[in-house]
């Protein structure tokens, strides 16, 4: 394959990698800040494509609208499943909210498809990009389409956004103390149940907008996220589990890799990020970005 | 004799023959639908399926008296598993006494379910699975090939694209059964047509949601036609890409595979409108098919896709030939089947070959329309032509069946 080939792939890649991206990333917040492994996090992501859908067939709502409301309804959703449900097990051994939250991905997933089936009378639909967005635009050396430069754009404001939330403001510094050390923190006047909701339903908030920015992509379908799940998990592994620096690159980095693979031989395009964690596991058990346990 | 002496002596006569009408196992025909009762396939199949075979059995009942009230029709979930299929397959004939299965989605699934029937010697009618390994390498003496096969789309769409401008091709096919056997057959029926392949054809995974990569190959390939072997939801995901990509407007043709009337549905008519395809059948083909279309809306509150269509048909045939057998024992239904020609609102100019159980019908390439040319509500595809039953499948000459 040339150079531009190879260029263009690269750069194709961006786009998958900013799903990788949004989607590792509230994953990474979710478990470096509350320890919770959320398998759901497919299920909420194609939750946030489909209710885009629904707002759209059932109040006439455009992309832009969706693309706001979605997210803040996957996100309080999520608040009220932290509540009643997951907050019950901690304490317990991990294994419980995987099942938990296993479950309930199976349940989202056969809900929707009911609701799509008798509401909708499809098992699988269409969503369009926003008029602006729509068509192509010729780079130079590759023609695009508009919306997906879009995608690698906002993905970029959103990851950057919630690296300097975290890292660099108060409210950061109150999330991580109370993970840290909820005892000391709580001493302190802070109400650390309430924070905890808080950082999960904007983790599972930036799942919801992944699924408004994918719709118009990929068709809305009960297990769009189902897929995806698995290849986040590794990148959140490669990265260093909870590192926020570590999930975004490797996000990037793991769509890039894909497409590449995906255009020099196509059957290994979905083995490769799979082969990857095993090198890096290999080399750095805790992960790219990751700390070793004992300096956390 | 007088009046009473003749009606009784016909009477006494009509009577042997009524009883001697059916010999049928538990004393009805048990019809065993396995499909896709919940998973990908079940909105082209499924439901639709089940009540396309209930349909069939009541038309049948209405025609042949004597059966009235002795069939039962089943539908079983198989969940596109070949495993599942199997044991399903199983567990339909040993405890619900099944005297035939009928539609089976998914190659891998038919297959197995084939092998199954094949022991207990029960026939099966594929009309969903399209493999043509089920009248080649595994035919088998109770197995039936329905509808459409990989060899008929091929030959089909690959004959009409290319000889419609369509000289050079780039291929994606996804890297399973399916995918692989259609891939070959679709490139040797571009090449058979004096059309080339731009690029070696790339084996894509499966199931598979991003096809980019592979469309902006075809943006540097420039081919005339980019041909999609996928099915279902990953054929609708390249459909959408294809056309997110604006590969039409940069001279790029589509060309595909396998195409069923939901997945148009899926995404909207106007995104597969030009693509060129082959089907067995379709709704608004013409008064025959009009009519039982919408006896079947009336029944189930959509159109039939021609999978449904193909499951009525593929059960009716069965039917006839428990009837002209006078017993639903497999052996005798088969020898019943074998060589029998038929015309029916699905099957025109039918023929079981007996050789290889491939029913040959005519089929037809049709172009997808556009929504504004679209006449009345799922007014979907204009005939391009239709291909004549004796050439549009294998020739036996080049089947590999040994019974």
């Amino acid at each position: 394959m040339n150079t531009q080939l190879l260029l263009i792939q690269v750069f194709n890649g961006l786009v998958n990698g900013a799903f990788y991206a949004l989607l590792s990333l509230g994953l990474a917040v979710i478990f470096g800040m509350l320890r919770i492994v959320n398998f759901a996090h497919g299920a909420l992501y194609m939750l946030g494509a489909f209710t885009a859908f629904a707002l759209g067939q059932a109040l006439g709502l455009g992309f832009w609208p969706s693309l706001v409301i979605a997210p803040v309804l996957v996100g309080l959703l999520g608040a009220v499943l932290e509540r009643t449900l997951l907050s019950r097990l901690y304490g317990l051994e991990p294994s419980y909210n995987l099942l938990l939250t296993f479950g309930l991905t199976l349940l989202t997933q056969d809900l929707v498809k009911q609701v799509m089936l008798s509401r909708f009378a499809v098992s699988s639909a269409p969503y369009s990009p926003p008029e602006v967005l729509s068509g192509v635009v010729n780079l130079g050396f590759v023609v695009f389409p508009k919306y997906r430069l879009f995608v690698i754009a906002l993905s970029l404001v959103i990851c950057v956004l919630t690296w300097f939330v975290i890292e660099k403001t108060r409210v950061g510094a109150i999330i991580r103390a109370s993970t840290e050390n909820p005892g000391v923190t709580r001493a302190f006047g802070i109400d650390v149940g309430k924070w905890v909701t808080g950082v999960f339903a904007v983790g599972v908030g930036l799942a919801g907008l992944a699924g408004v920015l994918a719709a118009p992509i990929y068709s809305v379908e009960p297990y769009m996220g189902a897929e995806l799940i698995i290849t986040t998990f590794a990148v959140v592994v490669i990265g260093g589990l909870g590192s926020i620096l570590g999930s975004v690159v490797t996000g990037f980095a793991v769509g890039v890799l894909a497409a590449v693979g995906a255009a020099l031989y196509p059957p290994v395009a979905n083995t490769l990020v799979f082969v990857l964690m095993f090198v890096v596991l290999l080399v750095r058990p805790s992960g790219l970005f990751g700390l070793p346990e004992g300096a956390r | 004799m007088n009046k009473t002496t003749c009606a009784l002596l016909t009477l006494a006569l009509s009577l042997p023959t009524a009883a001697h009408a059916q010999t049928l196992s538990g004393g009805s025909i048990r019809v065993g639908v396995l499909t896709d009762l919940s998973g990908v396939y079940s909105e082209l199949s499924g439901q639709g399926s089940v009540k396309a075979a209930q349909l069939a059995a009541e038309d049948f009942m209405k025609a042949n008296k004597a059966y009235a009230g002795k069939i039962s029709v089943s539908g079983v979930d198989h969940q596109n598993k070949a495993d599942v299929a199997g044991n399903k397959a199983a567990e339909m004939i040993d405890r619900q006494g099944v005297d035939m299965l009928v539609d089976l989605p998914t190659s891998s699934a038919a297959l197995s379910a084939a092998a199954v029937a094949k022991g207990k010697k029960i026939p099966v009618m594929v009309v969903t699975g399209g493999t043509t390994a089920l009248t080649n390498e595994s035919c088998n003496k109770y197995t039936f090939h329905y509808a459409y096969d990989n060899y008929m789309l091929a030959n089909g769409t690959g004959t009409a694209v290319t000889k419609r401008g369509g000289s050079s091709w780039y291929i994606i096919y996804p890297n399973y059964a399916f995918g692989q056997d259609l891939n070959r057959q679709m490139t040797a029926a571009v090449q058979e047509n004096g059309g080339k392949l731009a690029a070696p054809s790339d084996a894509t995974p499966f199931p598979n949601t991003d096809f980019s990569s592979y469309l902006l190959k075809a943006q540097s390939l420039k081919p005339k036609i980019f041909g999609t072997m996928q099915a279902g939801n990953d054929l609708v995901n390249v459909v959408k890409q294809y056309n997110e990509f604006g590969l039409k407007k940069q001279g790029v043709g589509l060309g595909i595979g396998l195409l069923f009337e939901t997945d148009v549905a899926a995404l909207g008519q106007d995104a597969f409108a030009g693509a060129i395809a082959t089907v067995p059948w379709f709704w608004n083909f013409d008064a025959r098919s009009r009519q039982w279309a919408a006896k079947f809306e009336k029944a189930f509150g959509k159109k039939p896709t021609w999978a449904q269509a193909g499951v009525y048909s593929a059960t009716l045939t069965y039917l006839n030939a428990v009837a002209r057998a006078k017993t639903d024992d497999g052996d005798a239904v088969v020898k019943a089947l074998e060589g029998a020609t038929f015309d029916d609102m699905f099957a025109r100019h039918a023929t079981i070959r007996a050789q290889d159980h491939r029913v040959l019908l005519d089929v037809h390439t049709v172009q997808v329309k556009a929504k504004a040319d679209a006449k009345e509500t799922g007014d979907l595809f204009t005939r391009l032509s239709t291909i004549p039953a004796a050439k549009a499948f294998m020739p036996l000459s080049e089947s590999k069946c040994r019974m």
